[in-house]
């Protein structure tokens, strides 16, 4: 079965904490994704979800706090305005824009981690492997 | 190259039951830059920690990774270890293979899998980080206390007499705030100005207090230790300086307008001191009613002041004063009453708000203490009271509860029951809310001893009839109708906050939650301290609180500001943004997109640098710039690739 490879950029104040939420309280989830941890979303650049993609990654996650939550007052506003741009990006580039996600996941919903985790690969997996001409 | 160290943790079965650790380690050995690689049972353990200082000292260490549990449980801990052989912290990264890899995954051969790929990210990051000390940014100890209603005087009081300097900024000619305006205050009926004005006094006589009344707070800019404050001193056309405060002027002005602080129940003059005990007890000129200023003669007060002190020709004046942190004590209006169409919207003379009647209560108001009504100055024989004037009404008004309203017309019930004796009070509420030390006492104490009539229902209409104004409503106890012929009703208006704040809060940048009132940085955990730092809150600003609160809230605001001056510099943590200035081409994309005013242009080398002490290390102007000249300490581009290039190897 194809093992889709996905990396995950978390803001470390709420979709990280939730991340390790999911840990302590023993949820199971596919192992597919590695977590890079940011300070905040709206550190991820648009290269590095290109790099990720070139680089081998058949799906790229991002993780902020919710509307109205950030640490930084609006950063995950201005991730959801890139992402919309990013994904219009990939479409051009022949990347389907399913292979780029983003979620609000709180330091509290460690449940929905594990459960986007598990959506997420099996979203990928249909995809199948990017094929990247390069 | 590097010379890293890696120490994988076992945590007792907790990693070491999934993961194959010593596998972990052998190949992590492997990866290039590290040194070293070994695995222990327990690494934060006292002998773990050893283990870890040892080999830094003894293999020449210039890097370490400890893949264990998550960097928010021990990256203090490792970073400490490292510090302590010499080691910079920044230097110390944590590999989280415990609660995102051990913990969540059952599979042992894909769990060291995601493992190694978690600690090789990790590797090229410490590859890669800088030796950082913390940002040291020096503090002006010194106080800017907005507002001086009694959470305002409690806060300078108390950051003064713990020997700080404190700049507090008042809008109205007087301090004293709304309290000043009560007449008696629950549970205890002690008289408002008798306990307030000695603490007016010493404000004004406080050698660490700058009292600047009738000033408002036009701009802060700046950041935590460091603000720059603009203020305004509203013109008086009364030199202060050399005014003696003896009142003839207000004596001698022919001219009479409603005053404001006995919520036009009374008259003042057009040079007025809001009130006899006024701190400072000089005057203003009312600009917009004096006879000078409308018609260009007069000038009573000029005539008849013995030490010439009235100026006709002054004007506004700026000030700039630097501070260290800033306590926002802006205090709350009422809720206008014409805005409650339900209650004909203060078309009826004799239905007037709380404070108003706190002005008929006091001994030192517009009626001497007795009760009159305001349409003809008799004694109202039945008063009602009708409590959530405004409040607790999503669908027309405000949707919270004013929190102090149930007290406060209990009180006016009570005291109304003392001053007319032959009288009946009515109170109409929907709960009655006495959470306080000794408030459901006092509560009780106005049913059994003062007689006052409590009913449960909302008032459904106000209207006057002949001399009298009609009350309908509702007992829902009895699920009976009631109609009272009133002489006047009370309403319980909501409580909001003061005018200006919505345009405050925008210059000053601190967040707002529903209904306007200030934000505190955590609800629970952080109460007293606003979503940026430096900035303290305290009183009704923050939300609806009596007054044993706010004085609370503003002692609490005070200390904090006193913690925070009790250091000459503030460590601040280093991970933030820098600039290539070779790279930078001054495009300015960055500067708009910080939150925190951190990015600025330098016109001199035409780049936009970073304000090293604003700058919270978000990374949205290092993922803004174009060019990649704006980058993040120990997390750069170039690092962000090689943690996901190798994240992605087999």
């Amino acid at each position: 079965m194809f093992e889709p490879k996905i990396i995950c950029f978390l803001c470390k104040w709420c979709t990280y904490a939730g991340a390790d939420l999911a840990g302590t309280s023993r949820m199971k989830y596919a192992p597919n994704g590695v977590n890079i941890r940011f300070l905040c979303s709206s550190r991820v650049d648009p290269q590095h979800v290109l790099w990720a993609f070139k680089s081998g990654a058949d799906g790229v996650f991002l993780g902020g706090c919710h509307p109205g939550d950030c640490h930084y007052q609006e950063g995950n506003y201005k991730t959801l305005r890139r992402v919309a741009l990013m994904k219009k990006m990939l479409r051009q580039m022949g990347i389907e824009d399913g292979r780029l996600r983003l979620e609000w996941i709180s330091a509290a919903e460690g449940k929905k981690f594990a459960q986007t985790m598990d959506e997420f690969t099996e979203q990928i997996r249909a995809l199948g492997p990017l094929q990247l001409e390069l | 190259m590097k010379r890293i160290g890696v120490f994988v943790c076992h945590c007792g079965h907790n990693i070491a039951g999934v993961v194959d650790v010593k596998r972990l380690a052998a190949e992590l050995a492997k990866h290039p830059g590290v040194a070293f690689a070994t695995d222990y049972i327990y690494m934060c353990s006292e002998p773990g920690q050893a283990l870890v200082r040892e080999k830094i000292k003894e293999l020449n260490l210039d890097g370490v990774v400890v893949a264990a549990c998550s960097p928010t449980l021990h990256e203090l801990t490792f970073r400490t270890a490292g510090r302590m052989a010499g080691l910079n912290p920044y230097q110390v990264e944590i590999a989280n293979i415990r609660e995102q890899c051990s913990w969540v995954h059952t599979d042992g051969a894909q769990a060291t899998a995601k493992a190694l790929k978690i600690a090789r990210s990790t590797i090229e990051k410490v590859r890669y980080n800088q030796s950082l000390e913390p940002v040291m940014v020096p503090i002006t100890q010194r106080a800017l206390v907005i507002g001086g209603g009694i959470a305002g005087i409690q806060a300078a009081l108390d950051i003064a007499d713990a020997g700080y300097e404190v700049v507090l900024v008042e809008r109205e000619p007087s301090i004293g705030g709304h309290m000043i305006q009560l007449s008696e205050t629950f549970p205890t009926l002690d008289c408002s100005q008798c306990i307030l004005t000695p603490k007016m006094v010493a404000v004004a006589q406080h050698p660490n207090i700058r009292l600047l009344t009738y000033s408002e707070v036009e701009d802060i800019s700046g950041y935590i230790g460091n603000f720059k404050v603009k203020i305004r001193r509203k013109a008086a056309y009364v030199d202060w300086d050399v005014c003696t405060g003896c009142g003839v002027c207000v004596e001698k002005c022919p001219k009479k307008v409603p005053s404001e602080f006995e919520r036009f129940l009374g008259m003042r003059k057009a040079i007025y001191t809001p009130f006899p005990q006024a701190v400072p007890n000089k005057p203003v000129i009312d600009r917009v009613n004096c006879t000078y200023f409308l018609k260009g003669t007069c000038k009573a007060c000029e005539k008849f002041c013995e030490v010439k002190a009235i100026r006709w020709e002054q004007e506004d004046q700026y000030l700039e004063e630097s501070v260290g942190a800033v306590v926002v004590a802006t205090g709350y209006d009422t809720y206008p009453i014409a805005n409650l169409g339900e209650y004909v919207g203060g078309k009826i003379m004799d239905v007037i708000d709380g404070l108003a009647f706190e002005r008929l209560l006091s001994a030192s108001g517009p009626t001497a203490g007795q009760i009159r009504r305001p349409s003809d100055g008799t004694v109202p024989k039945e008063v009602v009271f009708v409590q959530c004037a405004g409040s607790r009404d999503p669908e027309l008004h405000k949707a919270y509860c004013s929190k102090i309203c149930c007290m406060y017309t209990t009180k006016h019930a009570m005291l109304y029951k003392h001053a007319v004796p032959d009288g009946q009070p009515y109170v109409f509420y929907i709960d009655m809310r006495t959470n306080g030390k000794g408030y459901e006492e006092f509560y009780q104490r106005a049913i059994d001893e003062d007689g006052v009539i409590f009913l449960r229902g909302k008032v459904a209409k106000i209207f006057q009839d002949g001399d009298k104004v009609m009350v309908w409503g509702a007992d829902t106890l009895t699920g009976r109708k009631v109609e009272i012929a009133a002489d006047m009703v009370v309403l319980a208006t909501a409580i909001v906050p003061s005018a200006g704040t919505e345009e405050l809060v925008k210059r000053i940048k601190i967040g707002c939650s529903d209904g306007g009132f200030l934000l505190e940085a955590h609800p629970k955990l952080r109460p007293v301290e606003s979503m940026t730092a430096g900035f303290f809150l305290a009183g009704c600003a923050q939300a609806p609180k009596d007054i044993p609160e706010a004085v609370a809230q503003a002692s609490g605001a005070a200390s904090k500001v006193i913690g925070v001056f009790s250091q000459e510099a503030m460590a601040h943590e280093p991970t933030i943004a820098f600039v290539d200035e070779d790279l930078c081409s001054g495009c300015h994309m960055c500067i708009p997109v910080c939150p925190y005013e951190a990015r600025e242009f330098d016109k001199e080398k035409g780049i936009a640098i970073v304000k090293e002490a604003l700058c919270e290390g978000c990374g949205a102007c290092v993922a803004a710039c174009p060019s990649g000249a704006t980058q993040q300490r120990n997390l750069t581009d170039a690092q962000i690739e090689e943690m996901i290039t190798v994240s992605l190897m087999e």
